[in-house]
């Protein structure tokens, strides 16, 4: 190989790292710009809506005088909306995973449950808004209520449920089931005693992750027609008469942080844009907080266990 | 071993307390947990059986008034008006310009990012880097529609003063800013999954990362990838709030991405706002516009499907 020859491949080679450091430092520029619009775009938010958020903007009702409204029914509305949402996806959801997972046989049926969860979760979130304004609003006169919210919402991240649940149900390893059954457990038993236990951490991780998307969702919820405007509370779960519990509060209407944000965001005074600034604020703090949760739990777990 | 003594000892323990089951009564138990999970796995399916009958049912009512052929060719929707027209031809420009904007953005910078996360990026970057992005996924839409119409259109307007107040371009642009974490963190881990022996031949041959990303991993994880953008484009379509709030509701048959323009979404959305008496051609028009909505995301999963099935690399 003479001299000419060498030196014409050490060009082509720096010319070609030269390139590749280039193409890294584009992928890290992208990654960071995007990072930083976004972090910027709600850090002014938060800049814009900070003079509102004060203890008063927590506990008063939404109100026709910009300065005086709050979101006292918006949070109180998520709160109960999510109670719903979790109490019908958890074992839903839990529990399909488990089928799946540890039963289904390989069949047609275990097929179509499959294909079909792998669907629904790309079926865009206001559909779900008309499935429920069509079966739980009018088919089965739940009204425009919590429970009507909620179930709808649990529908919407049913996929996320069963699906982490899986992943998480997967990740024991298979020893663990032959050595229950070598002992003389039934399959229930093998799940329910040691299965379910230590893949736990995990779909818990699911859930919380599901539950902060439902959070933040609001197409469905004003499809099923949520009010915009509400000045009072539901009645309180629990009183000091008998019979102690009531179930009033799942028949009531309601409204939600997004649809409460949605509502300032679109009216033409700028005195509400300070207001729906706030109301992003408090809805970003509670879903980024709820994920970082998620993350957490997600790290510690996987730091904890070596199989 | 310690783990089956103690499963053991357990079972012995709850044995010893309990009295003597025959096993017919355990195997009964048995089966009929399993149908209850069956049950529950079904909910699924019967939750795609409820949209669909949902949906057909009202549409059915609607199509019993308004012809098919007009309802899919008209240039006018405006069935809230005096003299209501049926055309959705409108709201498929305004969802279709809308989503291509965003694509435009997320596609090519997600992709790079995902290259960056899978081929360059140390592993502390990457524990950083993926949850960040993921955490933007997580902010909800109505803020991001915030962002749209108060910020990035006021942006824009001072270097394009003629665009509107309400535009498609703003609401695409940060609706591909929400798309590209979906994007880049799937893609990515498709990349991840392509073995290291594949990256190691082209390294061998004297190819740069760059090289082995662009011409090994990539062709090697295009299944994985394509289902990124598919699934991208139908969160595009899907996607309710940031368009309702910053690209407007009015219905306008146009290519253009600096007018305003109401999607399929925003209408139904506009629509729910408003309280619709049920029963009315009206209320069945936001099931017609659904079904539409449905059939275009169906459409793209199957295409999905078909194109990880036929680039699906068998290592």
């Amino acid at each position: 190989m003479n001299q000419a020859n060498l030196t014409k491949i050490r060009t082509n080679l720096h010319r070609r790292q030269l390139i590749n450091s280039l193409f890294a430092l584009l992928g890290m520029m992208i990654i960071a710009i995007a990072l930083i619009i976004l972090l910027g775009l709600t850090i002014k938010m938060a800049i814009q809506g900070y003079p509102r958020i004060t203890p008063e903007f927590f506990t008063s009702f939404p109100s026709r005088r910009a300065s005086s409204a709050g979101i006292l029914s918006a949070w109180v509305g998520t709160s109960l909306v999510m109670l719903v949402t979790a109490l019908a996806a958890i074992p839903l959801g839990v529990a399909s995973g488990i089928y799946l997972e540890e039963y289904a046989k390989k069949n047609w049926i275990a097929d179509l449950i499959e294909i079909n969860v792998t669907n629904l979760a790309g079926v865009p979130s206001i559909i779900y808004g008309l499935l429920a304004l069509g079966l739980f609003v009018y088919q089965l006169r739940l009204g425009e209520s919590i429970l009507a919210a909620g179930l709808t919402l649990a529908l919407l991240i049913l996929p996320v449920v069963i699906v982490t649940t899986r992943e998480s149900l997967r990740a024991i390893p298979n020893n663990l089931r032959e050595a229950a059954y070598a002992l003389g457990a039934s399959k229930w038993q093998t799940i329910w005693d040691h299965i379910l236990p230590y893949s736990f951490g995990s779909i818990l991780t699911g859930i919380i992750i599901g539950l902060s998307r439902a959070i933040g969702e609001t197409a469905p919820i004003i499809t099923i027609g949520a009010l915009t405007f509400i000045a009072f509370l539901p009645k309180p779960p629990l009183s000091g008469e008998f019979p102690f519990i009531s179930f009033e509060w799942l028949q009531a209407p309601f409204t939600v942080m997004p649809i409460q944000m949605f509502n300032w965001v679109s009216r033409p005074q700028a005195a509400f844009e300070i207001n729906a600034a706030a109301a992003g604020t408090v809805l970003i703090c509670m879903t980024l907080g709820i994920n970082a949760i998620a993350i957490y739990l997600r790290y510690q777990l996987r730091k904890g266990i070596k199989w | 071993m310690i783990i089956g003594y103690a499963m053991a000892q357990t079972i012995i323990k709850s044995t010893n307390k309990q009295q003597y089951k025959p096993k017919l009564d355990r195997q009964i138990r048995e089966k009929i947990i399993e149908l209850v999970l069956f049950l529950a796995a079904s909910s699924s399916v019967a939750t795609t059986i409820a949209i669909l009958y949902i949906l057909i049912k009202e549409s059915f009512l609607f199509f019993q008034q308004i012809p098919i052929l007009d309802f899919l060719t008209g240039t006018k929707w405006t069935p809230l008006f005096v003299n209501p027209e049926y055309g959705i031809l409108p709201l498929l420009s305004g969802t279709l310009t809308s989503s291509i904007v965003a694509l435009t953005v997320a596609i090519p910078l997600g992709t790079i990012a995902a290259i960056y996360l899978s081929e360059f990026a140390s592993k502390q970057v990457r524990e950083i880097v993926k949850p960040a992005l993921e955490l933007l996924a997580a902010i909800p839409t109505v803020v991001y529609g915030y962002f749209a119409l108060l910020y990035v259109t006021p942006w824009l307007q001072s270097f394009l003063p003629k665009l509107p107040g309400f535009n498609l371009l703003s609401a695409g642009l940060v609706m591909g800013l929400m798309i590209m974490p979906f994007i880049s963190s799937i893609s990515e881990d498709a990349m991840s999954a392509v073995p290291v022996g594949l990256r190691e031949g082209s390294y061998a041959m004297g190819a740069t990362k760059l090289q082995t990303a662009l011409k090994v991993v990539f062709p090697a994880a295009i299944s994985g990838i394509s289902s990124s953008y598919i699934l991208g484009t139908s969160r595009a379509v899907g996607e309710t709030m940031i368009v309702a709030i910053a690209a407007g509701l009015r219905p306008n048959l146009t290519w253009n991405p600096l007018e305003q323009a109401a999607t399929i979404t925003a209408y139904i959305v506009q629509v729910s706002l408003g309280d619709l008496p049920h029963g009315t051609i009206a209320y069945e028009t936001i099931f017609a516009a659904g079904l539409t909505l449905v059939l275009m995301t169906l459409l793209l999963n199957i295409i999905g499907y078909f194109l990880a099935k036929k680039y699906r690399e068998i290592y």
